[in-house]
């Protein structure tokens, strides 16, 4: 490889600047809610001292605790169900001939470009009229069936990864579809389904529009973007710092999932993108 | 499993014997439905019954409380005439530009610039470049709010190094308030669009790129003739990806500005929870949204069509 060092040093060079670009508005309220309530750094220098007044500020005026437990609810069981409901029909469509296959794929392939905000308003009236607004309900429901099309292709893709021959060894054995469903089907594709996982997560953990149409109005549901975002909108709490501190009480359960699982989450969205 | 089973015409027969002597019912699995079933029964009431509704309700003039009336397709004409939803949907072809034509142009620098070297801690590099978007849109939001406000980060940097003349509200300004929150766009899409690329550069074969050096071709042939070609699959998800959410983005304008300063950040994203569910003008809402769901379908078929595989046909190894 004929190539200059000085080609080596600039690719590293702009690798290094656009990381550091990258990181430092997180950083920089990190540092500002770390400062001392009432010292102006003004973003420039470092503050006299550090302090982890705001964050106490903030987790009890803002009520956080509730909220983050909502955002694991809610994200934990869209994950379960969506994830459930695609293992069932990815299988169908990939080991299955039955009539009307393709037109129901493509009626799947509808939602992965589908905006949620051309479906909110008939939404908000379908949930009012079931009386589920302003539960978990309101946000689980929905977000299992925006998570379907992307969950159904993903695993229609895993399974036809799976070796014939296993599905056939196992029905030789005498285990049904259902069983060679459970037996050899998921067990194989573990590895996707778990990305599959990983991303619904991620996407149900952050989103916001849904939780701020749909639970507007009961605290104990609201989940943790939602209520930052109140939290930050409302004229009591002046100090931007507090405000800060609260940003970032919000962001860090996903910034430790993601360091711990970053392959997962950058190959999920990766795929999960192709896929499109 | 343990007791005798009469032998069944299950897969094992099927699969050695002439299967097309099957009676025709038998052809197909029509256990598949039991399958399908829990998927679509969520997919068809939470989703595809919004959709069909959404142009329903658009067809009346309804306060969301009161009886409806029947327009007919008046409040479409109404909104195709409103300024301020061309005005908004003006903001968000501009978003386009920043939070898809511009990430994707940095992102193919940054490739460009790493495609032939071998680079120390790639997926360090990577897993630093994607922490925005995997950020909460309100969280990124109150960052930028930090480093745009009055005694922020930015305004610092500037005095600083002199260009006190330039320090400002960069959100409250009503120049420079939508291409500061276009830049937020860029900073959070750079990361996806990085993500993608690199994805893409690793599938392509090092010997195109021995062969273009072979041929005594410099970084900038190089990437014009090896990579950006490679890319093309890679660039079109992203586009597509990218141009859907600054055409749908609400989350960002909603925590920045929430629209201004007066209608300077508007987009019609906005327009559909205010009229929707502050002034309570439910079919002008449904109008709105299916008229904006029209369009993304719109561009996102013509940014596919453009950025097609266009010698797909051609003979050319079949690497993709």
């Amino acid at each position: 490889m004929r190539i200059r060092r000085s080609e080596q040093f600039l690719g590293h060079l702009l690798l290094v600047v656009g990381a550091l670009l990258a990181l430092l508005p997180f950083l920089s309220i990190v540092l500002l809610a770390l400062t001392p309530p009432g010292e102006r750094t003004g973003g420039g220098g470092l503050p006299s001292s550090l302090t982890l007044e705001n964050f106490a500020t903030a987790w009890t005026r803002g009520g956080f605790g509730q909220a983050l437990w909502s955002s694991l609810v809610v994200a934990v069981a869209v994950v379960l169900g969506a994830s459930l409901v695609s293992v069932l029909a990815g299988y169908a469509f990939s080991t299955m001939r039955f009539p009307g296959r393709f037109v129901l794929l493509g009626i799947l392939l509808v939602g992965l470009v589908m905006p949620y905000e051309g479906i909110i308003v008939p939404l908000y009236y379908l949930l009012e009229g079931m009386g589920l607004l302003n539960t978990y309900w309101a946000l689980i429901l929905p977000q299992i069936a925006t998570s379907v099309s992307l969950g159904v292709l993903w695993m229609r893709t895993a399974y036809a990864n799976v070796p014939r021959s296993l599905g056939e060894a196992a029905s030789i054995d005498g285990a049904g579809r259902w069983a060679t469903l459970w037996r050899v089907y998921v067990p194989v594709s573990a590895p996707a389904i778990a990305t599959l996982g990983t991303l619904l997560f991620l996407y149900t953990w952050n989103e916001f529009l849904m939780a701020l149409v749909l639970v507007p109005q009961n605290p104990d549901v609201q989940t943790a973007p939602l209520a930052l975002s109140f939290f930050a909108g409302s004229t009591r709490n002046f100090d931007p710092s507090v405000t800060a501190a609260a940003a970032v009480i919000v962001a860090l359960p996903i910034l430790v999932v993601y360091a711990i699982f970053q392959r997962r989450f950058i190959t999920g969205v990766v795929a999960g993108a192709v896929k499109e | 499993m343990t007791t005798l089973s009469p032998p069944r015409p299950g897969p094992a027969r099927a699969a050695g014997s002439a299967p097309r002597r099957r009676p025709f019912l038998r052809r197909y699995d029509w256990d598949a439905y039991l399958y399908l079933v829990p998927a679509f029964a969520f997919y068809l009431v939470f989703l595809v019954r919004p959709v069909v509704e959404s142009i329903w309700i658009a067809l009346f003039d309804w306060d969301g409380i009161t009886a409806s009336e029947w327009v007919g397709f008046d409040n479409f004409a109404e909104v195709l005439a409103d300024p301020q939803i061309w005005q908004a949907t003006l903001h968000s072809l501009v978003f386009v530009v920043f939070y898809a034509l511009l990430p994707t142009a940095l992102a193919l620098v940054f490739v460009g610039a790493i495609a032939r070297i071998r680079v120390r801690g790639l997926a360090a590099f990577r897993a630093l470049l994607f922490v925005p978007y995997i950020l909460s849109t309100v969280v990124v939001a109150i960052s930028w709010r930090w480093i745009f406000a009055e005694t922020g980060p930015l305004n610092t940097a500037l005095r600083a190094i002199g260009l006190d003349g330039l320090t400002r509200t960069w959100l409250g300004d009503f120049t420079t308030a939508l291409p500061s929150v276009g830049i937020i766009g860029t900073w959070v899409m750079f990361g996806l669009a990085f993500v993608l690329f690199v994805s893409g550069l690793q599938n392509i074969p090092a010997e195109q790129f021995e062969a273009a050096r072979l041929d005594g071709a410099g970084p900038v042939r190089e990437f014009f003739a090896v990579t950006l070609p490679a890319l093309r699959g890679e660039i079109q998800v992203a586009l597509v990806l990218m141009i859907t959410a600054a055409l749908r983005n609400f989350d960002i304008v909603w925590n920045t500005t929430s629209g201004g300063p007066g209608t300077s950040t508007t987009v019609p994203s906005y327009f559909i929870y205010r009229e929707a569910f502050v002034t309570h003008q439910v079919g002008r809402a449904s109008a709105i949204a299916v008229v904006l769901t029209l369009l993304i379908f719109a561009i996102v078929g013509a940014v596919m069509w453009l950025t097609r595989d266009r010698d797909a046909a051609a003979p050319r190894g079949g690497t993709r």
